[in-house]
């Protein structure tokens, strides 16, 4: 039995999405299979921040990458997803926030992200639209945004342009591995490709299943909201130390309000109910940062999933126990890091040595299992 | 923030359906508290007026007999409030003059009734453009005119009646523009004969438009609005391409109603797609509760039937729920309704069937035509991203901007959605409708946030380090 493809990648987020086109610009037949539409989970409705403020400490030097990558979307992917490349600021509005920060800032900046501290009136000659009562402020010059609802778009246009097959509104249920080829059930036709990459986000635990490998996956459902476009109020990114806040607006002038306050939702749902205390507290925490936000209308609030393993650090690497497998998934701040780190998987896909280590997640089995 | 208050059942909208329910549950004894974003009840078809004095019209009178009768009830009125957010349990909370509210029942009646269709035209974003509805308020409750010079176009009997409101305020109607051919209403007429207190009132509403001389172009729509800056004139043809200019200072247009059926949506009720109905309405048994258990909808939201049936299926569903919490209600009364409700249906059928949205309408919108007024999408944007492989109307969203701006898509969605129907050869249903999401409403952030401590917003732990 050959295979048809080099490489098959179930999942059509920002993580299938980039190692499906690095792997054939590498110059492999790759299919890509999505049960929706590309990047319409958490990579298209996430808050599209690309900060080093809530990144991992030790995601921090696969976010300055990542970050340099996002800024020059335009010649590696080819396509536009409004990045906009600004100052950050984490700010601290009581002393345990201020304590919080400056060790956090400390991890961060030992890390190598370029954060400095900086006071309530350093931190207004950087952001003028900031509301009283702060206390201290990281500031980090590597920071901003992109449209996330855009990278659906973007990704699909390079994907084909780099000839991917994408095979969209095509669930995968099953993954046989016979002859040294993986056959990929989706909705009864089968799919056969040498390697297989698992990228689905979420749901990767289930997907890892298949290949008989238990991956604990939490699912966090994240909160967001924007408002209507007003007059220019802010030109930074803003978060808060406790990272319970990102905030940012966007050149059309809508700000759109996140930070991880949790909505209600599960795996089969999706994220279904906003709850009503938490979408004020959230709204509460952006209008005290910017006072200005209270002129505008709120338009709409939504929730997105976002995958946790159980130390909060991804799982990029190789399936042990199964030759030509791989995972790529649960990226803290994955929007921001994810595809870095897609693309140094990539990278050991096409038999090179990637830059920086991948994160294996041999960590994270049990010895049992590990030792099957 | 303060506890929710608690209630038996809680009623979103106080048009016929939702007000006619609130009194049958007050009336079994059920705790209920109704909530309406205007300042009286009656909604759009029983709108109360400012500061007239009763209109001697029928929908006037009706009105006012369902505003003394709530008054006189145990409902708790909650007027003037916008509902912002409803969630299971049911919470509802909205915002109001005397800042937010919410409140909790296990029943749900939802009435928010219907908004308007208009199928975009080049000049409809103009100063001057208004939907038949917007007409109606500016008639029933502020006693003005939209203009001097009006053409009222569109289809179904509110054109009729916005006429003839405008005329009998003194105002000029140009010509009424009607989407139909005569033959239309003529087909319609033994099913609108059913009922003769409604057929008559309509063909008051008639009679008055064609005494005044007034032409009735049938089988024709507005092809363009013009002005410098508001419109002056309208371009209206018929489908074989044959045209007219009419010179007018106002353009009252409406092309039909979309059920408001955002809060089912929102809780996840099953919904189908119904042509005949106006749109998505929910699943509903035979006392209009939906695939969510004790979640009820009534009127013109669970799918376009008119003020006649939308009273009695708020009637039956109140009844539904009071039997649920065990309260003795007249043995006769529920068959008495259904009969009520059976007898209006070829009425109300009829009137729908007008109402409803023709693909071959939104098949001649031209490529330039915005179709999304809050983000200035135009059609050729839709029909590009369509042939680029975007099915999907959230994907559609994603890619134009289509339904994100403050109306969340409530103007354009039937439209944007039969647009993509048609350049992808997908049903509708298969097309989907945007996901629901709160707030129903836009709300203002600093309404929402009202005052408060920083020290008091409940921040949850920090993500790990």
């Amino acid at each position: 039995m050959s295979a048809r493809y080099d490489l098959c990648v179930v999942g059509g987020g920002i993580h299938g999405c980039t190692v499906a086109l690095f792997a054939a610009r590498g110059g492999m037949k790759v299919v890509l299979v999505e049960r929706g539409s590309l990047c319409r989970e958490a990579s298209g409705v996430n808050a599209g921040t690309l900060t080093m403020q809530m990144t991992r400490v030790a995601l921090i030097p696969y976010a300055l990458q990542a970050h340099a990558m996002w800024a020059s979307a335009a010649t590696w992917l080819g396509h536009d997803v409004g990045v906009v490349v600004c100052d950050g600021l984490s700010l601290a509005f009581t002393e345990a926030e201020a304590a919080l920060l400056s060790y956090r800032a400390g991890r961060r900046r030992e890390a190598g992200a370029p954060i400095d501290l900086i006071d309530a009136k350093a931190a207004r000659l950087v952001e003028p639209g900031l509301g009283p009562g702060v206390l201290l402020a990281g500031h980090c010059k590597v920071d901003g945004f992109a449209n996330a609802y855009l990278t659906g778009l973007a990704y699909r246009r390079a994907l084909i342009d780099a000839g991917v097959t994408i095979l969209e509104e095509t669930a995968a249920t099953d993954v046989q591995r016979s002859q040294g080829c993986f056959e990929v059930d989706t909705m009864g036709v089968p799919v056969k490709a040498a390697r297989l990459v698992i990228a689905g986000g979420v749901w990767i635990e289930g997907m890892l299943g298949w290949l008989g490998v238990t991956l604990p996956i939490k699912v966090l459902v994240n909160q967001l909201a924007v408002t209507e476009r007003q007059r220019p109020v802010m030109r930074t990114v803003i978060g808060i130390a406790s990272g319970l806040l990102s905030l940012k607006q966007y050149p059309h002038g809508t700000t759109v309000i996140g930070g991880g306050w949790q909505a209600r939702g599960d795996r089969e749902r999706g994220g279904y109910e906003l709850l009503p205390d938490r979408l004020v507290g959230n709204v509460r925490l952006a209008c005290h940062a910017i006072p200005a936000l209270k002129e505008a209308r709120l338009a709409r609030a939504w929730a997105g999933l976002e995958a946790e393993t159980r130390d909060a650090l991804p799982a990029v690497g190789p399936v042990p126990g199964v030759p030509d497998a791989y995972v790529c998934g649960s990226v803290h701040s994955g929007y921001t890091s994810g595809p870095y780190l897609a693309r140094l998987l990539a990278e050991r896909i096409l038999g090179r040595e990637p830059a920086m280590p991948l994160f294996p997640i041999d960590r994270l089995l049990d010895p049992i299992e590990r030792a099957a | 923030m303060t506890s929710p208050q608690r209630f038996d059942l809680i009623v979103l909208g106080a048009g016929p359906a939702g007000g006619r329910a609130a009194l049958t549950a007050a009336a079994a004894g059920l705790s209920v508290i109704l909530i309406d974003e205007q300042s009286a009840a009656g909604g759009q078809v029983w709108r109360k007026p400012w500061a007239e004095p009763a209109p001697a019209r029928a929908d006037g009178r009706e009105g006012e007999g369902l505003r003394a009768a709530l008054d006189s009830s145990d409902v708790t009125l909650a007027y003037g409030r916008r509902v912002w957010s409803v969630t299971e349990g049911f919470r509802v909370d909205s915002l109001g003059p005397e800042g937010s509210m919410s409140c909790v029942a296990d029943h749900l009646i939802v009435a928010t009734g219907a908004h308007e269709r208009v199928i975009p035209f080049p000049g409809w974003t103009m100063p001057g453009v208004m939907g038949l509805a917007a007409a109606t308020v500016l008639l029933k409750a502020e006693g003005r005119l939209p203009g001097k010079r009006v053409v009222v176009a569109g289809r179904g009997p509110l054109m009729a009646q916005v006429a003839a409101g405008i005329l009998a305020k003194g105002g000029r109607v140009v010509a009424v523009v009607d989407r139909m051919p005569l033959t239309g209403w003529l087909k319609a007429l033994p099913a609108l004969a059913t009922q003769p207190p409604l057929l008559a009132q309509g063909a008051g509403w008639m009679g008055r438009v064609l005494a005044s001389r007034t032409p009735w172009i049938f089988n024709h729509h507005v092809a363009e609005a013009r002005g410098t800056e508001r419109v002056g004139e309208v371009t209206v043809a018929s489908a074989s391409g044959d045209c007219h200019v009419l010179s007018c200072d106002a353009l009252v247009i409406g092309d039909g109603l979309v059920p408001g059926s955002e809060v089912p949506r929102l809780l996840a009720a099953r919904m189908r797609f119904d042509r005949l109905r106006g749109g998505w309405i929910p699943d509903l048994t035979a006392d209009f509760e939906t695939s969510v258990p004790q979640l009820f909808c009534v009127g013109d939201g669970a799918g376009i039937r008119g003020a006649l049936q939308a009273g009695t299926s708020g009637e039956l569903a109140a009844l539904a729920v009071a039997r649920k919490l065990g309260r003795k209600t007249e043995p006769d009364q529920g068959a008495r309704l259904r009969g009520a409700f059976a007898r209006a249906s070829r009425f109300s059928d009829a009137v729908a069937a007008m109402l409803s949205g023709r693909t071959a309408d939104v098949a001649r919108i031209g490529p330039d035509t915005i179709v999304c007024r809050c983000e200035d999408v135009r059609r050729s944007e839709i029909d590009a991203a369509t042939a680029e492989g975007m099915h999907d109307i959230n994907q559609i969203k994603h890619v134009t901007r289509c339904g994100m701006g403050p109306c969340q898509g409530r103007m354009c969605g039937d439209t944007v959605q039969e647009l993509v129907s048609l350049g992808s050869r997908r049903s509708r249903e298969e097309v989907g409708a945007w996901t629901g999401r709160p707030p129903l409403r836009p709300v203002p952030l600093g309404e929402l946030v009202g005052s408060f401590d920083y020290g008091d917003i409940p921040v949850p732990e920090p993500a790990p380090l």
